[in-house]
């Protein structure tokens, strides 16, 4: 702790000016994927130096966390749970093989439209109403190859 | 057997999660009688007698741990409230935070009078986007209604609460981890002691609960610690939430006893398994906690009971696996999750978990050889009691209790240079 941050707050119900700067880290790294697509250079060099923190410092909370996108990712993700519950109820792989063969992509890839990306996650909190799908900040459950159709169909505007 | 629904007693009507609502349902009485009737000391008291424990995975005391909160007035002090639910087989937290905020908002703003903290953040997934708007519309009402804020409900105290959305990683629900979020760095769990209690945000004291736990607070307050004490057994008292998930005919959240058997919860509540078939193994409390086959069905689900058979209440996720499922390759499935949630800190859960991974793989597909259960359980032995946080115990556990009561299910993989279960 530098000798600044070691100093009582001028109120004492809030933490020092610096402390609640650096705690809107992961809000503005938010933000800025919202403006930028995907947390490029450009991006990253905007909230380091709009917090005043280290670039190094800002790529390496970036980079812990798995909603940030370093990489560019198509204009829909699609997260299907990987989870024990999930795969139970018929979900994980099937549906994972369901979407790559429609998609011709694999999982991590996106299509060459730019319009979807395939991911898989760990357990959505959906165990009950698995398989759970997550599409953006969407969520789907107890999903099926059938109403995946619908779904990309939906988005894709076909 | 039923069971008066307390903590989901809401859920299911119309609108639960808005504040009107909520109120017509009896809702901020216990804030105002805690406020009005009690003395943080009281209070803390009444929470120690109601034997409330942390429904969050470690069943710790609550009251024990409002009680280790410095009482000193001049000391800033935090309450938290950690909402990243994303242990596999656990959909609990998300009900409660979506359906009924405000149950937490009232338990938060108790605990925090009790202890004496004026600041109170909320640590949610990054992931669950409809909580998010559900916390951020709940504590907006609340402070339009005097619930939170300054002078709230005419008593002089002032509480502040605000969300902060997490960013994807499991490791952020354990406390330290969180905290280390909250203040906008990498997830990495801090050393313990000193417990936040001590030394938690921004190096200040604070109190870190699981949304069950603060749900409770408000009940206990209003119907008294005897009434809370008087459910479940001796040393685990209340209503649980259990998730039932997997091979059953109903999966779920089942509000019942702590107490209540595995087998009850599975045969009655979730509906037994699908199309009649046999239960091959059970994990009683999350993707942390130790597997349990058939034999064990008559286990009371409780912290004690569960402990004293060698696995653990967890945060109460239950899933179910029948006659079909490979033990080999649910064991993987599991130890994936881990190996993918490690944070890298330390080395024997960050290479650990991925030499666990790639020897169950080997064995799933047929390429296993004649030593390799061997390996794995020393791996095992390197792994657990050596990791900076407990979620290197946690890793273990999938693997080590699929080989105690499954082993034959490795030998044949190994043997037969196959998966017996796929056809
Ligand atoms: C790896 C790991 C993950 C955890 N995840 C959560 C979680 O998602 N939610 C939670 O409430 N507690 C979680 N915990 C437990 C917390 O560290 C802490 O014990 C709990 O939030 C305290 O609240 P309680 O006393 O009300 O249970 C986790 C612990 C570990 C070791
Ligand atoms: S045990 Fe795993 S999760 Fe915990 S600090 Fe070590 S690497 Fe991180
Ligand atoms: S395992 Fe898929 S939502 Fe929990």
């Amino acid at each position: 702790m530098s000798p600044e941050e070691q100093k009582q707050p001028t109120h004492p119900e809030t933490p020092t000016a610096k402390q609640a700067q650096r705690s809107m880290l992961l809000t503005a790294l938010y933000i800025a994927q919202a403006q930028y697509g995907h947390l490029n250079d450009e991006a990253l060099q905007r909230v380091a130096e709009r917090l005043g923190l280290p670039l190094s410092e800002v790529y390496s909370t970036a980079s812990f966390y798995s909603l940030y996108r370093l990489k560019p990712v198509g204009r829909y993700v699609i997260q299907v749970c990987d989870g024990l519950s999930c795969h139970l109820a018929g979900g994980a792989d099937t549906l994972v093989d369901y979407i790559r063969q429609k998609l011709g992509i694999r999982v991590g890839e996106t299509t060459s439209d730019g319009l979807f990306t395939l991911q898989t996650v760990e357990c959505v909190a959906s165990c009950g109403t698995s398989p759970a799908v997550r599409v953006n900040d969407e969520l789907y459950e107890n999903m099926t190859p059938q109403k995946v159709d619908r779904l990309l169909d939906q988005l894709a505007g076909r | 057997m039923t069971f008066e629904k307390i903590l989901l007693r809401n859920v299911e009507i119309p609108n639960s999660e808005k504040i009107d609502v909520y109120l017509k349902r009896g809702g901020y009485q216990a804030l105002r009688k805690a406020l009005h009737e009690h003395t943080p000391d009281e209070l803390v008291e009444m929470v120690k007698a109601s034997g409330l424990r942390g429904r969050g995975g470690a069943g710790f005391p609550a009251g024990l741990k409002w009680s280790f909160m410095p009482k000193a007035a001049d000391v800033t002090k935090y309450v938290c409230v950690n909402t990243d639910e994303g242990e596999p087989g656990t959909f609990k937290d998300r009900l409660l935070v979506e359906r009924d905020p405000h149950s937490i908002i009232e338990g938060v703003a108790i605990a925090a009078y009790a202890v004496g903290a004026h600041r109170a953040f909320v640590y949610i997934r990054g992931e669950f986007f409809t909580g998010v708007k559900r916390w951020m519309k709940a504590i907006d009402d609340a402070y339009a209604r005097g619930f939170l804020g300054a002078n709230i409900l005419g008593s002089g105290f002032d509480l502040d609460l605000s969300v902060h959305r997490g960013a994807g990683a499991y490791i952020c629900g354990e406390e330290t981890a969180m905290l280390e979020s909250l203040e906008g760095k990498r997830g990495e769990p801090r050393l313990k002691p000193p417990y936040p209690a001590q030394v938690g945000l921004y190096a200040r004291p604070t109190l870190v609960h699981n949304v069950e736990t603060l749900a409770c607070v408000p009940h206990i307050v209003l119907r008294g610690p005897e009434w809370f004490a008087s459910i479940g057994t001796e040393d685990s008292t209340g209503p649980k939430i259990f998730c039932v998930s997997g091979d059953v005919n109903r999966p779920g959240n089942y509000e019942l006893p702590l107490g209540t058997p595995l087998r009850e919860i599975i045969y009655e509540h979730a509906g037994g398994i699908k199309e009649g078939r046999q239960l091959k193994a059970v994990i009683p409390g999350g993707a942390s906690t130790p597997m349990l086959t058939a034999e064990h069905l008559d286990v009371p689900m409780a912290f004690e009971t569960l402990h004293a058979i060698g696995t653990m209440l967890g945060t109460g996720g239950i899933t179910v696996m029948d006659e079909r499922v490979c033990i080999v390759s649910a064991a993987l499935r599991l130890t994936r999750f881990f190996a993918h949630e490690s944070c890298g800190k330390c080395t024997p859960c960050r290479v650990g978990t991925q030499r666990l991974v790639d020897t169950l793989q080997r064995i799933e597909d047929g390429r296993g050889q004649q030593g390799d259960i061997e390996r794995l359980l020393s791996l095992c032995d390197g792994i657990a009691g050596h990791t900076f946080c407990p979620m290197g115990d946690a890793a273990v556990n999938p693997t080590l209790s699929s080989i105690k009561h499954f082993r034959h299910e490795y030998e044949v993989h190994i043997e037969r240079h196959r998966c017996p279960m796929s056809s």
